[in-house]
């Protein structure tokens, strides 16, 4: 018989859960404490909403097209014709 | 795997052909850029590594042997011109981050669980609000945090390739990345959290 989880210990296989790498064991002792455990819901509903935050405010379509500033290009090519 | 203007594109590159150097530095100059600011946080530094980068590739292009595309390879170059740079900074006493992490009593319990963050709330956001909320937080990390998060969610480098970019070991990336992510959670949790009713 495997022992409950901690809300520590939890917090510990929280990258493999959200990657979905915790073999099954681990999952299931994982689970098990998120049925009981309101306060780790939150807190794993916060991180994968951190996640998501973080893909979506570098999401290619939300940002604004590359600066390409003329004088850098210039000198990035003067660098190479000198060198 | 390269296309076949990929390949004539690198084989001109080969050939010491100019207008093939100035088309590539066109259409990457600005994706280096934008790397190099997200990782260096300065225009200065970024301008100065973007440049550095370009050259060492300039040096290494003969020895390319397309078995990726020269964006990705450029990508690469930029990354570890920047990674040097910050290796190189004066160090600063770094913020300590045990603040921003869950605490736990004793028994391994969880003392304050926080607010609750309603599922849509990160969708609902305006995308510039979204930006700037996420940028800023980010921003407010210690460097050491920061940077593996730039690296490994937002570069799309993976953790193996983000530890050997750092200079450490995978598990000490993947600590450190963990660790990063739970304080910018509690960063964003003033933005994202409502409180229950």
């Amino acid at each position: 018989m495997t022992s409950r989880l901690t809300c520590r210990e939890l917090i510990e296989f929280l990258d493999d859960y959200v990657d979905q790498r915790l073999a099954a064991p681990e999952r299931a002792r994982f689970d098990d404490h998120l049925e009981r455990c309101p306060a780790c819901r939150r807190y794993l509903m916060g991180y994968q909403g951190t996640l998501r935050a973080v893909a979506l405010a570098w999401a290619p379509d939300a940002a604004a097209p590359p600066e390409v500033p003329s004088e850098l290009v210039a000198a990035i090519l003067a660098s190479r014709r000198a060198s | 795997m390269m296309d076949r203007c990929e390949s004539e594109l690198l084989g001109a590159l080969q050939r010491g052909d100019e207008r093939a150097y100035t088309e590539l530095v066109q259409a990457n100059t600005g994706k280096m850029l934008a790397v190099a600011r997200r990782i260096l946080k300065s225009d200065e530094e970024a301008y100065d590594a973007t440049q550095e980068a370009f050259l060492q590739a300039f040096k290494a292009i003969g020895n390319f042997q397309g078995d990726a595309m020269l964006s990705t390879w450029l990508h690469r170059i930029t990354v570890n011109a920047c990674l040097m740079r910050l290796r190189h900074r004066k160090r600063h006493p770094e913020t300590a981050i045990e603040d921003l992490l869950p605490q736990f009593d004793e028994t391994g319990h969880r003392i304050e669980s926080g607010p609750a963050w309603t599922e849509d709330v990160v969708d609902r956001l305006e995308s510039a609000q979204l930006r700037k909320v996420v940028r800023d937080a980010i921003d407010r990390l210690p460097d050491n945090y920061r940077t593996v998060i730039v690296l490994r969610d937002i570069e799309g480098l993976s953790t193996e390739e983000a530890a050997v970019a750092l200079g450490v070991r995978p598990e000490a990336a993947k600590m450190r990345l963990h660790r990063a992510r739970q304080a910018l959670r509690t960063l964003l949790a003033p933005h994202f959290a409502v409180e229950a009713e």
